[in-house]
């Protein structure tokens, strides 16, 4: 589903690489696991695959089902089926989250070639979602994330995973400031939603996420490069040596 | 000294034919003598340096005398259309003027409702019209005023008794219609009586594409206790001058709420002063402007605290394109007597082109000891995070950024109380999104 060959990028106007040669591939269905240090590249990885604009591509190349995606708009991806679960969401003031997902799911729809929701049909499917992912029913009447705790925002971005059904989800650290509680609801949603015709890519720091998401593929991710590679044992491995190792393997 | 050249030759000739027309109450012809007496002798402002208020406003069209002041009505104009074009709804007491004159046959009154809103001509020689009218935006204040006030001839006069709380709205609504270029000069009065509460909507609104001059002033008293929602609409073509002044006069405890939306207009000008004169009064103004291409708008927003215990709010907001240039000129003054008096101004700026310019000054002049005062002003290009953000999502850029747009006006446009009005206001706003697009970069 997805294949990333050999990708150099930096942040734009900047010299120095922050991926300097990753190369993964993700099967369809799979769940697969990036875990790496601190300024490693995970979220610039996370971030690229969706096309901020922040960063630039110096080379390599990224297809999804086979085509490439590098010189496509961020929308433009999104409507093929990626998506991906920010770490900090923004603050889209005076957008209510309903509209929002409106309009989301009317592009996706219409690219999709199929007729978009009737308002009353939305509602019910959003209304029914909202209820699963567990969010306050009066948040999403306020502007989308904005005065959304931490944990409101993460629960947010699971009510968008839902609602559009991605077939490639990229979660950047979902589990970052969650508690068990929250933590779960993320674990469920993702749960939820495993198929064998979706796939997800899950960057986190820590391990513990990966307790309740069992992945089926760990990637270790070390200064800009994958250094290694392993079922779901590596990342307990990883868990009880640290990144020490590999860092003084990748220096060295 | 008198207006020498063509210009003033031109009002003055206008000015001698409105006086041997239609008779008047003797007051009223002395009020205008007064009116003409000053714009005669100072003019219009000029854009010349040193000239702060105007500095970046060119009046040229207007000292030339482009556009005269007709007696005779322009055109007719089908109710339909006004319906259509303006905001409308048929619960609305609604007061229709063409090109300044009072058209009864478009107007709706409701006669079920103790709000008497009525001409100036059917008011007669009524004693609180005498009073007031001219007492709060005074001739000498600015040439404006004074033109506006030469030129008293049609107008609307409200009176809500004590005690009275309309249900219903009343609209003051001020068309220039296809045909010729022409000078209007709409006015009104409002008078709230004591705890009564009204809301009262003035808009301007031009049905052709020609350049006009409007000027319009507005002089609202408020009695102990009333409460007064204004809504102030500015929707005239691009090639029109419109310089609005609104004056309002709180007693104690009145509390007078006010939303301006305005459409850039060629130059275009929202002045608007509170002055609360006793204790206890409170004033929020809200304001909205879109602006594109080269408009140029003027919101010049201040209030007096001449009592204690005061509360005023200040909250524009802007969304500006093209070369356009927008002005918020806020002033809060609190007096020595003020204690306890309370005031915030902010003023948020989106600016979707490098050509466009806003100049924000929030200010607060305080001779009092015992206030609470805050002031802020921002101007932001559409935060790339949130575009981003919304794009990762499948909504390509264009539609982001219209989204972000109406978010960000949605804030003031949601604070119209009167739900037909505030429907035609997001409608306006929709439709104007298109062409801020099309300018920005």
């Amino acid at each position: 589903m997805l294949q990333v060959k050999d990708l150099h990028a930096s942040v734009i106007d900047a010299d120095e690489e922050i991926l300097k040669g990753l190369s993964l591939s993700i099967g369809a269905g799979e769940v697969h696991a990036i875990m790496g240090p601190n300024g490693s590249g995970k979220s610039t990885f996370a971030n690229v695959l969706m096309g901020r604009p922040d960063y630039v591509v110096n080379s390599g190349s990224v297809t999804f089902d086979d085509e490439e995606i590098l010189e496509l708009m961020p929308d433009q991806r999104a409507l093929r089926g990626m998506f991906l679960a920010f770490q900090y969401p923004a603050e889209i003031p005076g957008v209510r989250p309903w509209q929002f997902l409106k309009a989301a799911l009317d592009a996706r729809r219409e690219y999709a070639g199929e007729k978009a929701l009737s308002v009353r049909d939305f509602s019910k499917l959003f209304d029914g979602k909202v209820e699963a992912v567990g969010i306050d029913p009066d948040l999403v009447k306020r502007s989308l994330n904005e005065g959304f705790s931490g944990g409101e925002k993460k629960r947010n971005e699971m009510l968008q995973l839902e609602m559009l059904e991605p077939r490639l989800a990229i979660l950047d650290e979902t589990d970052s400031g969650l508690d068990v509680d929250a933590l779960r609801i993320v674990a469920e949603g993702v749960n939820s939603l495993r198929s064998p015709d979706r796939s997800f890519l899950i960057v986190t720091h820590y391990q513990r996420l990966l307790n309740y998401i069992k992945p089926d593929v760990v990637h270790i991710l070390v200064n800009g490069r994958i250094v290694e590679t392993g079922g779901p044992d590596l990342a307990l491995t990883v868990e009880s040596s640290g990144y020490e190792n590999y860092i003084k393997a990748a220096a060295g | 000294m008198t207006l020498a050249t063509a210009r003033g030759e031109k009002y003055a000739a206008d000015f001698k034919a409105l006086t041997e027309s239609r008779p008047v109450p003797g007051w009223m012809s002395d009020l205008r003598q007064r009116g003409w007496d000053h714009f005669d002798s100072i003019g219009f402002p000029t854009a010349r340096r040193g000239n702060e208020l105007w500095k970046y406003t060119n009046l040229a069209p207007l000292e030339r005398g482009e556009f005269g002041f007709k007696l005779d009505r322009q055109s007719q104009v089908s109710s339909d259309e006004v319906q259509q074009r303006a905001p409308w709804s048929d619960d609305w007491t609604t007061l229709v003027f063409l090109d300044g004159s009072y058209s009864e046959s478009l107007s709706r009154v409701r006669t079920d409702s103790p709000v008497k809103a009525q001409n100036f001509a059917d008011a007669g020689d009524d004693s609180s019209l005498r009073d007031h009218l001219a007492a709060h935006a005074v001739v000498d204040e600015s040439a404006f005023t004074a033109v506006n006030t030469a030129f008293l001839r049609d107008g609307v006069f409200v009176q809500i008794p004590d005690g009275h709380e309309a249900d219903t709205a009343v609209h003051l609504l001020f068309i220039t219609t296809p045909g010729a270029s022409r000078a209007t000069y709409p006015r009104t009065l409002v008078l709230a009586g004591t705890n009564s509460r009204v809301s009262v909507i003035e808009s301007y609104i031009s049905l052709g594409e020609e350049s006009g001059f409007t000027a319009p002033v507005a002089e609202y008293v408020l009695g102990s206790g009333a409460g007064v929602e204004h809504y102030r609409v500015l929707a005239e073509n691009e090639e029109t001058f419109h310089i609005g002044t609104t004056r309002v006069y709180q007693s104690d405890d009145s509390n007078f709420r006010s939303v301006a939306f305005s459409l850039g207009p060629k130059i275009g000008r929202n002045d608007i002063h509170t002055m609360l004169d006793a204790p206890g009064a409170e004033c929020t103004l809200n304001g909205l402007y879109l602006t594109t291409n080269s408009q140029h708008l003027d919101n010049h927003i201040s209030t007096t605290h001449a009592k204690p215990n005061g509360t005023s709010h200040q909250f524009y907001k802007g969304v500006l394109s093209g070369d356009s240039r927008a002005v918020f000129s806020g002033r809060v003054l609190v007096e020595k007597d003020a204690q306890k008096s309370e005031a915030d101004q902010k003023d948020l700026n989106l600016v979707l082109s490098h050509g466009a310019e806003i100049d924000t000054k929030p200010s607060l002049e305080i001779y009092a000891d015992d206030v609470k005062c805050a002031h802020g002003a921002t101007a932001g290009h559409t935060d790339p995070e949130a575009l981003f953000y919304m794009q990762s999502r499948g909504i390509d850029e264009e539609t982001a950024q219209a989204m972000l747009v109406r978010g960000f006006a949605s804030e003031i446009a949601d604070t119209i109380r009167v739900d037909a009005l505030r429907e035609y206001v997001e409608n306006v706003i929709e439709e104007t999104i298109p062409a801020l697009q099309a300018a920005a970069d």
